[in-house]
C-alpha cells in the first residue's frame, strides 16, 4: 500500500495472546522533527503516514486502555508523546494520512473503518475490556452506538487535546469542561501559517506573471522596462496582501474587529497599505498609491478568507454567506485597482 | 442544526462531544445553550442514539465551499492534515 513505516519510533516488541505488537517510545526525535517542519511547509505531506494497526505504548497488559487515532504521523507523535508514562494500547486508523478532525470529517475516522480495525487486530483476545478511548474530535465521523453494535466495543470520547490524556484517565476517564472545548491558541494559528502561503505559491506565481505583463502597458504600448520597474512594485504589492492574510491576520484573529474573516483579513491588509503608502509617498502618484491601498486590502481579505478552513470554529452555512457577499467586493476593488494602476500610466 | 425535543431521550452525548458547548443536559432533555457557536461539524447528530439530532453537516472552509461551486459537487477541501 505504500506505506512509509519509519520505524524509528518503534523500539522492540510486545508479546499478546494474538501475536507480537510493534512497541512504540514517546521520545519525539530528530527525524521526526524534521518530517513535523516538512509538513507544516507541505513538503511530503501526503505521504506522512504511519502503518495503521495496533501498537503497544510501555508495558501494555489486558487490562490496559486502548487509545484510537489516525495514521498521520504528525497526530500519531503528538500521541505517544502526550501519553509518555503510560502503559497503552494505540489503535491507528487508516485515516490516508490525514488528522483526527479532517478524517473524520471526511468519514475515514469513521465508525466502519474502527470496527475494522478492532476486528481486524483481534484487540479483543488482547484487551479483557470492551472500552476504547477516542478523540472528542473524532466524534463527527464516528457513531458511539454504531461501533457498539458492530463489534463489542464501548466508545468513550476522551479529550480534545491529546495533551490532556493522562489527566482525563487519572479523572477515571472524566475530562473536565475545558479538556472538552476547542480552543485556539496564537500558536496553533502560527503553525499554520506556513502552509497557506505554501498553498499559495502557485495561484500566486500565476499572478505574478500577469501583473509583469499589465505593467507593460503604457503610452509606447508595451515597455519591458516598465513591465519590470512597474510589475515589481506591483508584485511586491501582491506579496504583502498575501503576507497580511495568510500571516498577520491568522496570529491577530481574535484582536482583530469583526466576525468575518474577509473583513478582519481587508482591516488588516488596509492598514498595512496605508502604512506602505505613507513610506513610499515620494516614489508614488495618486492613482498608483490608491490602487496599491486596494488591491491588498482586496488580496489579504480573499486569502484571509480561506484560512476559515483552517480554524475549529467556522460553518459551512456561515462561510458560504460570508462569501457570498465578500467575493463581489473582493472582485470589484480588485478590478478597480486593476484599471487605476494600468489608466495612471497613460496619465503620465 | 435542529434539535427535536420529542424523541431526546437525554442521554447527554451531545454535551460529550460538542466541541463548542452548545447543548446542555437537565432534566433528561437536552437544550441549546449557544446556536451561534455551532460549526455544524455533525457530531451530535452522528452520536445521537435517539437520532433527535439533525445537522447539515459539512466544512467551513472557502476553498472547500469554491471548488464546491466550480466542480458543481461536494465541498471538498481535500485538507491532507
Amino acid at each position: 500500500m505504500g506505506f512509509r513505516f519509519e520505524d524509528a519510533f518503534v523500539d522492540g516488541r510486545v508479546e499478546t495472546p494474538v501475536g507480537s505488537v510493534p512497541r512504540v517510545h514517546s521520545r519525539i526525535g530528530s527525524r521526526d522533527l524534521l518530517g513535523r517542519w516538512k509538513v507544516r511547509w507541505g513538503i511530503g505531506r501526503e505521504r506522512y503516514r504511519v502503518a495503521p494497526g495496533l501498537y503497544a505504548l510501555g508495558s501494555p497488559d489486558g487490562n490496559a486502555p486502548v487509545l484510537v487515532t489516525a495514521n498521520y504521523k504528525l497526530t500519531f507523535d503528538v500521541v505517544r508523546c502526550d501519553a509518555a508514562g503510560l502503559d497503552a494500547w494505540i489503535l491507528a486508523l487508516d485515516t490516508r494520512g490525514v488528522n483526527v478532525w479532517c478524517a473524520a470529517g471526511e468519514g475515514t475516522f469513521g465508525t466502519e473503518e474502527v470496527i475494522r480495525r478492532v476486528t481486524e487486530t483481534r484487540l479483543s483476545q488482547i484487551v479483557s475490556h470492551r472500552r476504547l478511548i477516542l478523540p472528542q474530535l473524532g466524534a463527527p465521523g464516528v457513531a458511539a452506538h454504531e461501533v457498539r453494535k458492530g463489534c463489542g466495543f464501548s466508545v468513550t470520547y476522551g479529550p480534545v487535546r491529546s495533551r490532556d490524556i493522562r489527566s482525563f484517565l487519572e479523572a477515571g476517564m472524566k475530562a473536565s469542561p475545558s479538556m472538552r472545548k476547542v480552543h485556539f491558541s496564537t500558536m496553533d494559528r502560527l503553525v499554520l501559517t506556513p502552509i497557506e502561503i505554501t498553498n499559495l505559491l502557485r495561484p500566486a506565481g500565476w499572478a505574478a506573471a500577469g501583473l509583469f505583463l499589465l505593467a507593460g502597458l503604457g503610452p509606447g504600448i508595451f515597455s519591458l522596462g516598465a513591465a519590470w520597474d512597474r510589475g515589481l512594485a506591483a508584485v511586491a504589492a501582491l506579496g504583502a496582501g498575501i503576507l497580511a492574510g495568510a500571516v498577520v491576520t491568522p496570529v491577530l484573529l481574535p484582536w482583530l474587529p469583526g466576525r468575518a474573516f474577509s473583513v478582519k483579513g481587508g482591516l488588516a491588509g488596509g492598514v498595512l497599505a496605508g502604512c506602505a503608502v505613507m513610506w513610499y509617498r515620494g516614489a508614488l502618484d495618486p492613482p498608483a498609491a490608491l490602487a496599491l491601498l486596494l488591491a491588498m486590502t482586496a488580496v489579504s481579505s480573499f486569502v484571509a478568507m480561506n484560512f476559515t478552513g483552517a480554524t475549529p470554529f467556522t460553518s459551512p452555512s456561515g462561510v458560504e454567506k460570508e462569501m457570498r457577499r465578500a467575493l463581489p467586493v473582493q472582485a470589484g476593488l480588485t478590478v478597480l485597482a486593476g484599471l487605476l494602476w494600468v489608466g495612471g500610466a497613460f496619465l503620465r | 442544526m435542529r434539535l427535536a425535543d420529542a424523541a431526546c431521550i437525554g442521554c447527554g452525548m451531545c454535551e460529550e462531544v460538542c466541541p463548542h458547548r452548545v447543548f446542555t443536559v437537565a432534566e433528561r432533555k437536552a437544550r441549546i445553550l449557544d446556536r451561534d457557536a455551532c460549526m455544524e461539524c455533525g457530531a451530535c447528530a452522528m452520536n445521537c442514539p435517539a437520532r433527535a439530532i439533525s445537522v447539515n453537516p459539512g466544512v467551513g472552509c472557502a476553498a472547500a465551499i469554491m471548488n464546491g461551486w466550480l466542480s458543481g459537487s461536494k465541498p471538498s477541501c481535500g485538507c491532507g492534515g
